[in-house]
Order: structure tokens, then sequence, then C-alpha cells
């Protein structure tokens, strides 16, 4: 048989899959492969029948006794008939059976790489193309796909029948075995040529595709710009290069493809005529035939051997038109598997967030239920409890970072913030705003103790608990498809309808949520092109609004909104940032006057800190900017 | 639809053609070569000379040649003439966007545009293939193989009377079944894709919020949801493979017991061995070419789909037309609008602009300031007709836009839009879609007027530094100076900027503005704004509200005379935003 060749996929990834199958379905699998050899086998024995039937009539055709051959020939037919019975019944069960593992297993491969996906760090989605991850859940999946519930079961089946035909051969004449054998050798060495040829073109028509892909998306996305230069020609001279590359690859992997199955199948051909010759000759030379049965040469053993021989070619053609499949489906799982093993965000924090009662005289006792107060359960090392209540107190000491290994982007970055203080980053795209927000809630890690919260080496602070005290309202407000409200609890999963419209109306979203066709249930999708860029941002500051933390970190969104809005945005940030410890990312300098401390950051270092009417005293960097001498990013 | 689709083969007709040829000689050899069997093997039964078995293997083994030839050619063919096909389609599709004005890009997103020349072209391209290989060899076949069963095996002919309406039958059932079945979850697996997407792109809030158990959950349970319409689905189609085993079984206990009948009861006069089994493998050869025209019908139907959606981007008439005897000279920067409406589809219920007059004279600086909806970016985007009026009419130096040669109209007003985006490729190569013959001399001082000049210079490449695609290496400021220096290098008569210095540090704003004045006073400038500052020197301000323009003067009158002016004034030079 054919043994997948791997251009991409790594060693073992074959083995990988099986056993995966075997653990999801420990009972199913077993049984459906015993469906399938068991269908495979009976489908093999219905030739010896028809021989013997083939016999019967030889021997009463002469006399043209029905009535004696009928008595032969009916048990024979009741033998076969029960045969097929069995065979059909397994086919039909193996079958359904394999429907089911196929989509039962690449559902559990989609929720292996979903789960998976959501403890990488993020530095995985900031290297890595959003193109590229998607591709794994449509492309790979769809190879993966072809793989289990085409190629797998083909395998299995096409093989069982080679191998049983292939003794039901030998019982009847090792001589003639021998000479399909040498066809056989001929027909493995083509789809091997032919089928590696055809999947590694395959494999370069894939990119090719993705090249094309790469291309017309970004036209499109620019075809505004290209008719407004009148660019029309160039562009399309441009994508004819690319078409035909796409084209000649795509030629060669079909062509290669495509001529496998008649060369395949016309080895048969001639095959079947070089047995049915030396068949011939053997019997009429009268030579003696060598088998396990014993029979000698006679009209009723050639003729059931050709017939096997259609059988067993055709089987090996089966099994060569999956070559293509099997390769390109191992380099899927290849790739899928990789994302499955990559390494998830660590996480060995250990202080927990809960909820908490505080006493008037300071003491901090745990509570089930939700009091709004919250407390840091720390179990140190000699085994003490100490509980911490949450303030909001963020410190960073003298912190360097490194995205690369020998490229700081931070280098000595000391900021203090107390409990409902204001703090403000300011400076150009590159400075190290956002780098600081990404230390900060642990997207990127540094090294211990540089950063605390509420005197807590954030280290120490369970991820997700950290996160649960940071509020965050990004740049790109990101919404996800599903009714507004469902959107704004969010930010708190067991949010009542009373709570979300609060948060709406606190931060000024409740206005136009309410004008909306549905209101609150009105549903977003396609990235909710049906909002204005403002619109997004007002339900992105209720969502954070709703979780209510000690801490925010709010990154100002660039993009021009028009100046009735940005006043209604920025009266729901500022509704938002009341009493809490907030950390902004300016892009408007009237968001910042009113800090308590402005950091003015230049190349990864801060430049000039303190409150704004200090900064304009000093008439540096940040006068400048005031001034508007210098662009803010 | 095919009509439509088939006018893309051109030059790749031979090729299909070709194919086809093959394909029937293919198909005829086949089924020739169990006829020419049968003979074969009855002749050995009745023992005729070694010699005439070698003879008539020889002819047997060249037919397999022949058929071979053919079935190569043809798979040659085919991969030619197919692959051809999608790239002459692709090509056509693209082509045909390009023609497109910007009303007919607006009735189609673009990534739903890639999609069409992507996955659709590759269906279509599939089903092109499969046409021509499987779908004129599997009737033929069938056809051949009845005439020949019944040539052969005569009254034994008979079981595939019964058989053939069966499979038949089943076959249409199932796929009947099955087809509306995948295409709803296909539906559902589009969406399922959809909110992966926007799962990995909301990554850091969903880490922010720490929702990755949610989120797992939510995924768990929708991927549960297709798993099982999956399962359904992939149960009725999984029929096909017994229900073609049941039919091929019937057929041989049929051939089987009334042949051996036949054959004892006539002494093997009307029939004998040999035919029983060329009746077995004519049986088989029936039944298959049903089961490829089952898995056809599948195919063409998924397809379908795909070409529908190509044939709605080929279909779409561009609504620009070109004048007959075009105008090829601009002879001034003037713009009038006369009594002009225009609203965005024929079945708007409200005019985006409703009868606007405006006149501008060669050289003026006119500032555009107005709330989002206001149609500011409608009123400019007809001056380079981006779209066509409904009523009234839009004149450029004085001559109707209409009646312009497109190109010459639309490299004499450049336009900076508001949604820009520079390509990939280096600084320079994108400055030159503005002139493809511009000098460096030339690219350099139109860098220097939108002060690109400097930062450009602070890349360690200058303008040899690679753009990455959707300009994400430079600041939204840096993209919007590139951007203006692009249009500028046009040289044009009139310049529009569509918001397009909001990025930009209002000194830098300034000092553009000011440069505009001292380096191409005859050029037009309009400019569109969100700040008051960047239009306030302007020689003419217009306000927009509603599709109208409601207030017009220097900034001072509308000081005076406009409420919307005053108050936009009043909230962005402080005090705006906190009181009310």
């Amino acid at each position: 048989m054919n043994k997948p060749k791997k251009p991409r996929a790594r060693k073992g990834t074959f083995s990988r899959i099986v056993k995966m199958l075997f653990k999801f379905f420990p009972v199913l699998v077993p049984v459906t492969i015993f469906c399938m050899l068991f269908s495979s086998v009976t489908a093999a024995v219905p030739d010896v029948m028809i021989q013997k039937i083939l016999a019967v009539i030889e021997k009463w055709y002469v006399t043209r006794d029905w009535i004696s051959a009928k008595a032969e020939i009916v048990p024979l037919m009741i033998f076969l008939v029960a045969m097929y019975a069995v065979a059909l019944a397994s086919t039909t069960l193996y079958t359904q059976l394999m429907a089911y593992i196929t989509q039962g297993f690449l559902s559990k491969m989609r929720c292996y790489m979903f789960d998976g996906m959501q403890n990488l760090p993020i530095k995985y989605f900031d290297t890595h193309k959003h193109g590229d991850i998607m591709s794994h859940y449509t492309n790979d999946i769809d190879t993966l796909r072809q793989l289990v519930s085409q190629s797998m079961p083909a395998l299995i089946r096409a093989g069982t029948i080679v191998v049983s035909v292939f003794f039901i051969m030998l019982y009847y004449s090792i001589p003639m075995t021998g000479i399909l054998l040498i066809g056989v050798a001929a027909m493995l060495f083509v789809s091997k040529k032919a089928g590696g040829g055809a999947a590694k073109f395959f494999i370069r028509q894939q990119q090719a595709l993705g090249k094309t892909e790469g291309f017309v998306q970004e036209m499109m996305n620019g075809q505004k710009v290209i008719k407004v230069f009148s660019h029309e020609n160039e562009c399309i001279e441009d994508f004819d290069k690319i078409n035909a590359e796409l084209c000649e690859d795509s030629r060669r992997a079909h062509s290669y493809a495509n001529i496998l199955g008649p060369i395949i199948q016309n080895i048969g051909n001639v095959l079947y005529v070089i047995m049915a010759v030396s068949g011939g000759v053997m019997f009429l030379s009268g030579m003696k035939n060598i088998s396990f049965s014993g029979l000698a040469f006679s009209i009723s053993i050639i003729v059931p051997f050709l017939n096997m021989t259609k059988q067993f070619t055709g089987n090996v053609n089966q099994l060569s038109q999956q070559i293509n499949s099997i390769v390109m489906g191992l380099a899927g799982a290849d790739r899928i598997f990789t994302l499955i093993d990559e390494r998830p965000e660590e996480d060995d924090g250990y202080v927990k967030l809960v909820n908490a009662k505080i006493a008037p005289d300071g003491t901090v006792t745990e509570t089930k239920e939700r009091t709004g107060q919250w407390a840091w359960k720390h179990p140190h090392t000699d085994g003490t409890l100490t509980y911490t209540p949450l303030r909001g107190d963020v410190r960073l000491n003298d912190v360097n970072f490194a995205y690369e290994e020998g490229k700081e982007v931070l280098h000595g970055v000391s900021v203090y913030a107390e409990p409902g203080q204001k703090v403000a980053f300011v400076g150009a795209t590159g400075a190290g705003k956002t780098t600081i927000t990404n230390l900060i809630n642990r997207y990127y890690d540094i090294a211990d103790g540089k950063i605390r919260y509420d005197g807590i080496n954030i280290n120490k602070i369970r991820k997700s608990d950290l996160r649960r005290s940071l509020g965050i309202v990004l740049q790109e407000t990101n919404l996800f498809s599903g009714s507004v409200i469902d959107n704004i609890r969010y930010g708190k999963l067991d949010a009542t309808d009373e709570e979300c419209i609060e948060a709406a109306k606190l931060v000024g979203a409740d206005d136009f949520i309410s004008r909306l066709p549905s209101g609150y249930e009105t549903v977003l999708s396609n990235n909710s092109a049906n909002l204005s860029q403002g619109q997004r941002q007002l339900i992105a500051i209720a969502r954070a609004a709703v979780a209510d933390p000690p801490v925010m970190i709010l990154d100002e969104a660039t993009s021009s909104i028009d100046t009735h809005t940005e006043a209604i945005v920025q009266r729901g940030m500022d509704k938002l940032m009341e009493g809490r410890t907030v950390f902004v990312i300016a892009h408007r300098l009237s968001t910042v006057m009113n800090s308590d401390v402005i950091m003015v950051l230049d190349h990864g270092r801060i430049i000039e800190r303190g409150t704004h009417d200090m900064l304009i005293a000093e008439k540096g960097t940040y006068y400048k900017l005031y001034t508007g001498a210098f662009e803010l990013d | 639809m095919i009509k439509r689709l088939a006018g893309s083969v051109r030059e790749y007709k031979k090729p299909t053609i070709l194919t086809l040829i093959f394909i029937i000689a293919e198909a005829i050899i086949e089924t020739a070569i169990p006829f020419i069997t049968a003979n074969f093997v009855n002749n050995i039964k009745r023992g005729i000379e070694i010699n005439e078995i070698l003879r008539m293997g020889l002819v047997l083994i060249l037919l397999a040649g022949a058929s071979l030839a053919c079935g190569a050619a043809a798979g040659f063919t085919s991969a030619n003439a197919s692959t051809g096909f999608a790239k002459n389609l692709r090509g056509d599709i693209f082509r045909k966007v390009q023609q497109y004005s910007f009303e007919n890009i607006d009735r189609f997103s673009s990534s739903s545009l890639v999609t069409r020349m992507t996955t659709d072209i590759t269906n279509v391209q599939m089903s092109y293939m499969m046409l021509t290989r499987i779908a004129i060899r599997a009737p033929l076949m069938f056809t051949f193989s009845v005439i020949m069963a019944y040539v052969m095996g005569g009254a034994l002919a008979s079981a595939f009377v019964v058989v053939i309406p069966l499979l038949a039958f089943g076959l249409t059932m199932v796929a009947k079944k099955a087809m509306p079945a995948f295409r709803s979850v296909f539906k559902k697996y589009d969406k399922l894709n959809e909110s992966i997407e926007e799962n990995v792109r909301a990554m850091r809030v969903v880490k922010g919020f720490s929702r990755e158990d949610y989120e797992k959950e939510k995924f768990g349970a929708a991927a549960e949801n297709i798993r099982r319409d999956f399962t359904k689905a992939e149960r009725i189609v999984a029929l096909n493979m017994p229900l073609m085993q049941l039919c091929m079984n019937i057929n041989m206990v049929f051939v089987l017991f009334i042949g051996a009948k036949m054959v004892i009861q006539s002494g093997g006069l009307t029939i004998d061995v040999g035919q029983i089994s060329a009746m077995l493998t004519y049986g088989m050869q029936i039944l298959m070419s049903l089961m490829m025209l089952s898995m056809i019908f599948v195919m063409l139907t998924i397809s379908a789909e795909s070409a529908k959606r190509i044939c709605e981007v080929l279909d779409e008439t561009p609504t620009l037309s070109e004048p007959e005897n075009p105008v090829f000279d601009v002879p001034d920067g003037s713009v009038d609008f006369v009594n002009v409406s225009f609203k965005y589809s024929a079945n708007a219920k409200q005019y985006a602009l409703s009868n606007v007059d405006l006149h501008i004279k060669s050289g003026m600086t006119v500032g555009i300031i107005g709330g989002t909806g206001s149609s500011k970016s409608t009123l400019v985007q007809l001056i380079p007709r981006l779209y066509d009026v409904n009523d009234g009419k839009v004149m450029v130096g004085g001559i109707d836009v209409r009646d312009y040669h497109i190109d010459t109209l639309r490299s004499a007003v450049a336009m900076v839009l508001q949604k820009n985006v520079l390509f990939s490729g280096t600084i320079k190569e994108n400055l030159r879609w503005g002139n493809e013959n511009a000098t460096d001399d030339e690219i350099r001082e139109a860098c220097c007027l939108a002060q690109a000049e400097e930062f450009i210079n602070s890349f360690p490449k200058g303008y040899e530094t690679v753009i990455e695609q959707g300009g994400t290496n430079v600041s939204g400021g840096q993209k919007q100076r590139l951007c203006i220096a692009r249009a500028l290098l046009k040289k044009p008569k009139i310049l529009i900027l569509d918001d397009s210095t909001s990025a930009v540090d209002t000194r830098t704003d300034a000092l553009i503005r000011e440069g505009f004045g001292k380096y191409i006073p005859e050029t037009t400038k309009i400019i569109i704004a969100q700040r008051i500052s960047s239009v306030e020197n302007a020689d003419m301000i217009l306000v927009m509200d509603n599709g109208k323009i409601s207030d017009v003067g220097t900034h001072s009158e509308l000081m005076q005379t406009s409420n919307i002016y005053r108050e936009v004034y009043m909230q962005q030079t402080g005090g705006g935003a906190d009181s009310e």
C-alpha cells in the first residue's frame, strides 16, 4: 500500500490522529473498523460463490437438465444472498457510524483548537496573522475531514479487499497470482510518481491561491483609491501576472491528478488481458496448475480469476486516488497540531480575588455572596493566609521590557498610581504607551516584583483575577455578534438587564441605544457595521462600566469622529473614570489636562512627568505638544 | 447564467472540445473491452489455437493502450481547459470590478468580492472539470453499456429495468434530502467561522475581562450544534453506498439465476457463460455511471451557488458611461453645482443632496464643515464624477463633468479620500501612483508640501521604506500626509481633502495649508474638516446640514450668521465639552 509521503507533515502525525480517534470513540472506532473489515471480506466471498455457480452451469448445460442444476444452484444462491445481506448490513452500519465519527472528531478538534487558543498569550495573536489563524479552522479542518472520512476508510477497505482477494487468488492459482503481482508493482510505481507530483503541485497551488487572495484583498479594499487615481490598467497588469502563475501551478497539479486514474485503470485493463491470455494459454497447453485448492485450470477458474483481477486493480486504483488527500490532510493536521501544541499562557499566580466584608476596624473576612467589596486572598509559604482589601494602588518600579530579546522598548519606567488617581501617558507612536498597559494586566510578563498591585507582586496574582480587577477600553472597539445588551453584559456575566441599562445610562449610551430599531435587543452583526464608530465606543465603555473594576485602562480611539459624538464619548469616559485608578493613553490633550499626573514618553523613557500646569511651565516636550508643534498619535 | 460563464472559456474552447472527444473515445473503447473479452473467454473455452488467443490478446492490449492514451490526453486537456477557464473568469471579474463606479463598489463588500475570486471560482473550476470529464462520460457509459447489455444478453438485460429505476429513485431521494440539509449547515458553518474570527480579533477584550472560559463554553455549544446538523446531513449522504451495493447485489443475483437457467435450458445456444460474466461487468458499469451522475448532481448544486455569486459581479452594469465625444482638456479649476440633487440608490427615499447651488472660482480655498451624515463627502465626490447626479449638473472649468473623458477629469481633480489606503510597496512606489513618471525632485517637492519629507527622511531607508499591507507600519498622521503627497503629484487643477488631516497635529496642518497658499495658488482647494482651525482661513466656508448647504461665508461672517458653526466653534475652543 502507499505509505503517505510527507513533504510537510512531521512524523507521527498520522499515528497521532489514529490515537485521538481511538481516544474519542473507544467503542465506536473499533466497531466501525470491524464493520468495514467485515463488509470488505464479505464483498470478496461472493466471487467464490459465483465461480461455483458458473461451474454448475458448465456441468449441466450440455445435458440441459435445469431441474438437477437448480437443485445445486439454489442453495448456492441462498448462501450468496445471505452473504450479500450481511455485507449490506455491515456497510450500512459502518457508513452511518463513519458520518457520526467524522463529524464528532472534527467538532472535537475544533473545540481543542479553540480552547487551546483561548489560553494562548497575547503574543501569539500579535505575531500571527489573523487570516493564518483562521485558515486552521477552515482549510486545515477541511483537509482533515477528507482524510478521516474518505482516505482512512478507503485505506482500510481497499486494503482488506486487496489482501483477501489476494489470498483467494492464491487459493485458485499461484502462477496466475504471480503474474498479477508484477502488474500491481507497476501500478504502485506509477501512482507513487504521479501521486507525489500531484501532491507537490497541489501544495504549490495552495500557496499561489493564498498569494492571489492577498493581492485581491488589498486591491478590493483600495478600489476607490484605484478609481480616483485612474490606476485600473496597472492593477489589471499586476493581477494578470499573479493569476497566470496560479493557473500554471493549478494546471500542473490537476494534470498529474487527472492522468493517474486512466493510467492505473489501463494498467488494470492490460493486466486483465494478460491474465486472460496467460490463463488461456495455460489452460489450452494443459499446463499443471499450482494452487492451495488443487484445482486444475478450467474456464470456471479463469472467469472468476479475471473478475478478481478487476476487483484487485480497482481497489489499488482507489488507494492511489487517495495519495493526494492523504498528503494534504496530513499537512493540514500537522498545522492544527502545531496550534494545539502551542505553549499556553503561563500562570502560576496563587493570589485570588474574593468577595469580602471589611469591618470598620479594618479586618477583612471572606464571603461567598457579592458584597461589592473585594479582597486579595494571599496564602503564604509558611501556611498563613492574609487578606488585603482591593484598593487599586498600582506601582511600576524601574521596569525594563523587550518584546524581542535585545530590543528593549521600555527603559527604567517607574509609575506610581494611588487609588483614585488618573495617570495619563502621552507620546508618539512607538514611544511605549501601549506596552506599559500590556504589562499591567500581564498580556506580557516581566521579571518578578517590578509591578505591584495593592502591594502584591502581580506575578503572584492569578491572571484571571488580576484582569477582573482591571477594566479596559481599547482603541479598536471590538464588539461581538449578539444583542446590544449582551455586549454590555460581557463586562459582568451575571449582571441583570437593569444593571446593564444603568451602566449605559451612566456613560451616556442609553440615549442612542433606545433609539435603535429594537433598543437594547438590537442584534449587532458583521463587526457591528450598522453602528457608527462613536456608538461602538460608547457600548464598549458601558461594557467596562458594568464590570465596575477599581482600576481602568483607557486607550483612546484615534479615528476621527465628529465633534458632537466625540463630546458624548468623552463625557462617557469621564463618568467611567470617576473614583477609579485610571491609566489613560491619550491621543487628544483635552483628555489629559485634568490628570493627576501626566507621563510624557519618548522612545521607551519617561522624559517628563507632572500635572498639566507643571508641564506647561516647564516648556518642554509637553508644552510643544500642547501648542501643536508636535504630533500626537 | 451558463451562457454568461461560458463567455469566459474563450481560447480554452479547443482543449475543452478535445477533452470531450478524448473522453468519448475512451468511453467507447472502455465499453468495447468487456465485449471483446467475453468473446475471448468463450473462444478459449471452445478451444481455439494459441495463436488466435495471442492475436486477440494483442488487440485487447492495443485497445487498452488507446484507452490510456485517450484518458491521459483528456486528463491533460481538461486540466488545461478548466484552470484556463478559471483564470479567464477570475480575470474577467477583476477587470469588471475595475470598470465599476463607486456606486457599484458600494454594492459589494470587499470580502465578498475576494471570496468570489477565490473559493467560488475554485468551485466552478472543479465543476467545469467534472462536467468535461465525467458528465459526458457517465451518460455515455450508461448508454453504451445498456446497448451492449441488450445486444449481448438479450432477455438477461431486463434485470436492469428493475435495478436502474430503483437506484435512480434512491439516489434522487438522497440528493433531494441532503441538499437542503447541507445548504443550511454550511450557512451555520460560515457563522461559526465568523465567530471564531471575531474572537481572534477581540482577544484582548476576551482576556481583559477574563472571559476565556465563557468563550469556550459559547463555542462548545455552537460547535456541538453544528456537529449534530452536519452528522444528520452526512448520514443521509452515507446511504448512497449501501444503496449502490444493494442494487449491484440484486443485479448479480438476477443475472446469475436467470442466466444459469437460460444457459442450461438452451444448452448454451442463446447465451453462454462468457456472456453472463460480461453482463455482470456491464451491470457494474451502468450502476457506476448512475452513481457518478448523482455525484455530479450534488457537486453542481453546490457550485451553482458560487456561479450565481460570480454572475452577480459580471452582470452588474457600471453606472458611469463615457460620453461619445469626450472633452480631453480641463480649462481651469472652477467648480459649479447647478441645482444638484443626488441619492445613492434609485430606491432611496431620501436625497443625500437636494437642490445644491454652489459656485467656486478657480484657485479659491473652500472649507466644508458639518456633522456626520450631513453629506459633506457626498458633495465633493460628485466633482471627480465618482457618482452621477440625479438632477441638475456639476461643472468643472465650465463644462459638465459628464462630457469629459473620465481619466482627463480625474487627473485634473485630485481627491484624498477619507478612508484612504496605501498599498504594499515602497513609499516611492506609492507616491508614483500620482504620476508614474515623476522625477525624484518632483516627489520630494510634493512631500515637502505635504510636510512628509521630514519623517520620510527619518526612516533608515527613506523613500525606499516598504509600506506593509494596509499601511500598518506608519502612524495615522504619517499615512494621511503620504496620501496628500500622492495626490499632489498629479499636479491637479482641483485638490479635494476629505477629512485628510484629522490625525495630523494642528501645527503641521497649518503648515500644509500655508504651503498650499504659497506654492499652488492656482489650484482650487476644497477642504472638509472636523476642526474649525483647518478651515478658518478659507476664502469660503460651507456649513452642511442634512444634505443641504445651510450657511456660506467666511469665518467672521459665519460666526455672526450660523448657529451650527458657532456651536462647533465653542465646543472646540474649550469649554465646549464641559458646558451643556
